[in-house]
């Protein structure tokens, strides 16, 4: 068991490291970034000392070394536009679209599965005929779409819920949150669904389908012959059989969540990570990219990994051949 | 005699389809005694798995059971609502399912399977549904049971598998235990001892025995009377040795000439022409008769009801006019 996290573990370095590699060329890729730096009118040899001070004149080897070390210390450089270190950025930017991303997922999973259950018991019901005409709908539509119906309905015509930004946020030492503040939940509510509503109907038509699937299993004909509760098949022996591929999808779904708030963050004006790329890629402030492509891959790589480990806590025999391999 | 345990009165299920409706079972009727292992046998799609699902009340829709009665020790059972139902299914009666390796839900331990099964028809502590659970699992002959116990499937061989699948089906002690094929996903060797196993258990327990097989051999060995069945009717029903040893059938005499045995190995092995017609292309009258070399005219148009011969009864025309004699 340790072994096969530690094997995980080298494997995700690895893949950090190749993400490494993308991010620091994205320097070079740009064009020179001495004159991204200084103004048009500065001459040559200013240009030299500053290529000297930021050590752009070191062989590309080094200065990747340099890069990835200092990276690696969650240290980015500094920012073109803001002249700020890009981590303090980031930092500050972070807990905006952590939080985000959790609602939505909260959101997905807490509706998906309900609803997936629901569609697949009940499948000649109006109702789960209709979660499976509205799941289409959250499937085919584009999320910025989503948000801007969303915004007109609820912002714009009823007036209940605000259009844009996060609300009073409460500081908690350096995380910021809008939990806690009657304003921040209220501007919470439509970019979690704008977000996660695509996540919701994945789940939705995965656990209903993997539940249908289920049902028909040997194992769930002799739990019925054993005279168990329907309750205690759906819910014990069902649901939980279910929930092995759940897990990965929404595991994996949580870092294209973060990914993906970029459009929601940009449709909601919302202070988060998305938004502060966005704001990069309009004024070509690599540092911030390239920061922001890092972050996104060492998310991801860490929720496969987390998902990996949770597979063995769920099935069993994952444990044994996960065992016998190490 | 007194009152059979299992009673099954002209079932009858069908199966909607979209070409019409199917019937699956048509008029089948049989007794099986307190202690008594009734084999049921037949090819594929002869109804016998049917059979048993529909005592266990396990027709799923599109299937139903559209006419007869089924008693479990004289209370009505084919039309009990789904709850009452669900609390006969795993107390009254047991299911064991052919295929061991599936039948058991891999993500729980062994023992949390029986202690839920007994704990759900039995008013059990925890602790005590899980000390009887050992000694089922001692009863059905899984060695160190109180380590076994905490295992989960995949760490037992098909065999142990369908041990623990036993031990589930008599875990609330039933007076019917119906077994779908018990030993045909197991290796020979396995079978005999998962055979004895069931004949044991169904002689210590006063259990009646359902023993659903196309194997002739498990069924010679076993039962106590055996049921031949061919496209969802009962063809011939009587003691193991008369049905054996004498089969009155046309279709029971081929099933019977298909055993190979050790003496004749010069003789070519008996097979019944042709193949068991599609549900939904029975023929009319007597259903063997486009394979029955004795059909004649009356096969053809009106279908055979049961008649006692003996103690066999068989359904069959050549029986009805003159005795025996002319069908061989």
């Amino acid at each position: 068991m340790l072994a096969f996290t530690l094997r995980r573990a080298v494997q995700a370095i690895g893949v950090m490291f190749a993400v490494g590699i993308i991010a620091f060329s994205m320097f070079r890729f740009a064009g020179d970034p001495v004159n991204q730096i200084v103004s048009i009118d500065t001459s040559a040899a200013e240009r030299a000392i500053v290529r000297k001070s930021l050590g752009l004149d070191d062989p590309v080897p080094v200065q990747f070394v340099r890069y990835f070390a200092d990276a690696a210390q969650f240290k980015f450089g500094v920012s073109y536009q803001f002249r700020q270190p890009v981590s303090a950025l980031l930092s500050e930017r972070m807990p905006a679209t952590l939080e985000l991303a959790i609602c939505a997922t909260v959101f997905a999973m807490v509706f998906g599965i309900l609803m997936g259950v629901y569609s697949a018991l009940k499948r000649d019901t109006v109702l789960a005929k209709l979660f499976q005409a509205v799941s289409l709908i959250g499937i085919s539509l584009p999320t910025f779409l989503i948000g801007i119906l969303l915004i007109y309905l609820f912002a714009v015509t009823l007036g209940w819920l605000p259009s844009f930004g996060r609300g009073e946020v409460v500081k908690l030492g350096w995380w910021t949150t809008g939990l806690l503040t009657l304003s921040g939940l209220k501007a919470l509510i439509m970019p979690s669904i704008t977000l996660g509503l695509f996540q919701m109907t994945l789940i939705m038509r995965l656990v209903r389908a993997e539940m249908l699937e289920v049902l028909r299993t040997d194992y769930i004909r002799f739990a019925r012959a054993r005279g168990l509760t329907t309750r205690a098949i759906h819910f014990g022996h069902a649901l939980k059989n279910t929930l092995i591929p759940v897990i990965t999808v929404a595991g994996l779904q949580f870092g294209s969540v973060i990914a993906f708030s970029i459009i929601t963050e940009t449709v909601f004006q919302w202070p988060g990570m998305g938004l502060l790329f966005v704001q990069a890629v309009q004024n070509v402030d690599i540092p911030i990219m390239a920061a922001y492509l890092l972050m996104v891959s060492l998310i991801f790589v860490t929720i496969n990994l987390v998902v990996d480990i949770l597979y063995t806590v769920v099935d069993p025999r994952l444990r044994a051949t996960v065992g016998r391999a190490a | 005699m007194t009152e059979p345990v299992l009673s099954v009165r002209n079932l009858q299920v069908e199966f909607a389809s979209r070409r019409g409706t199917l019937r699956a079972i048509d008029d089948v009727s049989f007794d099986i005694a307190k202690g008594e292992v009734l084999g049921v046998v037949g090819e594929s799609g002869a109804g016998k798995s049917v059979t048993g699902l529909a005592v266990i009340g396990l027709i799923d829709p599109p299937g139903r059971i559209a006419g007869g009665e089924i008693h479990l020790a004289g209370l009505r059972i084919d039309n009990l609502p789904p709850e009452e139902m669900r609390r006969v299914r795993g107390k009254r009666i047991g299911m064991i399912f052919q295929d061991p390796l599936t039948s058991l839900n891999p993500l729980y331990r062994v023992g949390d399977q029986i202690v839920e099964t007994i704990r759900t028809h039995l008013n059990l502590s925890e602790t005590a549904a899980r000390r009887r659970a050992i000694d089922l699992l001692a009863e059905v002959g899984i060695p160190a049971p109180e380590k076994r116990i905490d295992g989960y499937p995949h760490e037992f061989s098909g065999g142990m598998r369908q041990r623990v699948v036993i031990a589930l089906a008599i875990c609330a002690e039933p007076e019917l235990i119906i077994a779908d094929e018990p030993t045909t996903a197991l290796d020979v060797s396995v079978q005999a001892q998962i055979i004895s196993l069931i004949k044991r258990l169904g002689r210590d327990h006063g259990t009646a025995v359902m023993l659903v097989t196309h194997d002739m051999g498990v069924i010679a060995e076993t039962s106590d009377r055996v049921a031949v069945m061919y496209a969802g009717r009962v063809a011939e029903i009587g003691p193991v040795q008369d049905v054996v040893k004498n089969p009155l059938h046309p279709y029971a005499k081929g099933l019977m000439g298909a055993i190979p045995t050790l003496a004749g190995e010069d003789k070519r092995l008996v097979q019944i022409p042709g193949s068991m017609p599609r549900l939904s292309a029975i023929p009319r009258g007597c259903s063997f008769n486009p394979r029955c070399a004795f059909a004649f005219d009356r096969c053809r148009v009106e279908r055979p009801e049961p008649l006692q011969r003996g103690a066999q009864a068989v359904a069959c025309h050549l029986y009805d006019t003159v005795p025996a004699e002319s069908a061989a």
